[in-house]
């Protein structure tokens, strides 16, 4: 299957209808994902675009948000003897007192796992306890709801840390100081959670929403979708990528989540409390949950260090180049901040692609 | 880290089929998904599950669908030239 979604013509086409019907003020546009930084910054969408265009990230890397307690839960997890897996990302993240990957220098049994099934099969061939860290948006969690109810062994559990995207596009359009003219929302999020999510979005805050893939094609069509939202005045919820993101979304993995998780309260590093934007799991699948099997007691902690301007990167109110620390104090190999820890996280995208090109 | 990534079905065998993901051979998981799937089916998918049945239809129609905007901002434009 070969298809041209990176066609220089239909790209110049697409440009041209932005840059049409763009009104002449300043438009902010926020994405949810760092995949979609990347294919931005990768492929120097910005450097195509109208001046008033302004891209943000908003909270669109797990890693990012992962509270200081819950990453201070795995750690001590880890601290008293269990095995603690985790995707790669996050073992660098910075808890209170240090990460896992320093943890797992000091000798803790910390693993790097590319899915919950290694976890489970990490689980399977030892006597002591195996902990996933289970973090992630909707695209992610489905997976960690089907090996729970798929006999996992006894001496496998879960430390939830589950995230959900639409509170979160929410918490962001609550915010007095920021204004937001459109969103790109996250297309494999899309895939599972559908269309509808956004459709009440759109119309409660009278915001575009286009749902776009990754390709650079499908990134430029999401923005003109938007900006002709703007330019007609009719804000929407609009799928973009239909190839990889039904109406209904994936019913299998809804009901997945459903079946195995409940809605919760949660805390993203940088924001704050999001009400009913976390998940946690259901009293069926108490058991597997590491809060319980273990004592764990982890304070809430420190969630930005000083002067970090992470917590306004991941809003959509600040960029990477405002924050004094950004490639002086604060670099992918020394991060000082979680937005410069993660490949997904816009700072550490920035720092790698050289930001925004002035051309 | 939602990254998804589109494999051909190479082979399946209950909820399991063996992917071709860009030239590596992988095994994914289908209990994430409702549709049946068969060997040629092209998947998307994430950490070793499928999220999505692609189809060639749907990237076409996708296709179709950047043209289509194009073309009705083109009538638009010529429009507003006469």
């Amino acid at each position: 299957m070969k298809f041209k979604f990176k066609d220089r013509d239909r790209a110049e086409k697409l440009v041209r209808i932005i840059n049409q019907k763009v009104p002449d003020r300043r438009i902010k546009i926020v994405h949810v994902c760092g995949t979609h930084e990347v294919a931005i910054t990768e492929n120097g969408l910005r450097s195509l675009l109208p001046d008033q265009i302004d891209i943000r990230e908003g909270p669109g890397c797990p890693v990012c948000v992962t509270p200081t307690s819950d990453l201070d839960a795995a750690l001590q997890l880890a601290e008293s003897g269990a095995i603690v897996t985790a995707f790669g990302d996050m073992m660098n993240v910075p808890g209170t007192a240090k990460s896992l990957k320093e943890l797992k220098s000091e000798g803790a049994d910390v693993r790097l796992v590319y899915s919950v099934s290694e976890a489970i099969k990490t689980a399977k061939n030892t006597d002591k306890q195996v902990v996933f860290f289970s973090v992630g948006f909707e695209t992610t969690t489905p997976m960690t709801a089907a090996v729970l109810k798929d006999d996992p062994p006894e001496n496998f559990s879960i430390l939830p840390s589950n995230k959900l995207i639409p509170p979160a596009m929410e918490s962001l359009l609550e915010l007095p100081d920021n204004r937001i003219d459109g969103f790109i929302a996250p297309g494999h999020v899309s895939t599972i959670i559908g269309v509808e999510p956004y459709e009440k979005l759109a119309e409660d805050y009278e915001v575009p929403i286009a749902i776009g893939g990754f390709e650079p094609l499908d990134v430029l069509y999401a923005l003109a979708l938007i900006i002709n939202q703007i330019a007609e005045g009719e804000p929407k919820a609009e799928n973009g990528y239909r190839r990889a993101v039904n109406y209904e979304g994936n019913e299998k993995s809804k009901e997945l989540i459903n079946e195995v998780f409940d809605v919760t309260d949660s805390i993203w590093r940088g924001i704050g409390t999001i009400p009913d934007s976390g998940l946690t799991l259901n009293k069926e699948y108490e058991r597997w949950n590491a809060r319980e099997r273990f004592e764990i007691d982890p304070k809430e902690g420190v969630e930005t260090p000083p002067n970090c301007l992470c917590p306004q990167v991941i809003t959509a109110r600040a960029t990477p180049g405002e924050c004094d620390l950004f490639r002086e104090k604060c670099t992918p190999d020394s991060p000082y901040g979680p937005c410069m820890v993660g490949e997904e996280a816009m700072c550490n995208i920035w720092y790698r692609y050289g930001g925004r090109p002035k051309l | 880290m939602c990254l998804a990534i589109p494999g051909e079905v190479l082979a399946v065998e209950e909820d399991r089929a063996t992917v071709d993901v860009g030239g590596v051979e992988q095994e994914v998981r289908l209990d994430t998904l409702s549709e049946d799937v068969a060997e040629g089916d092209y998947l998307l998918v994430h950490t070793g599950f499928a999220i999505q049945k692609l189809s060639s239809e749907e990237a076409e129609e996708t296709l179709s669908l950047f043209d289509e905007l194009i073309e009705t901002n083109k009538q638009l434009e010529e429009e507003r030239e006469v």
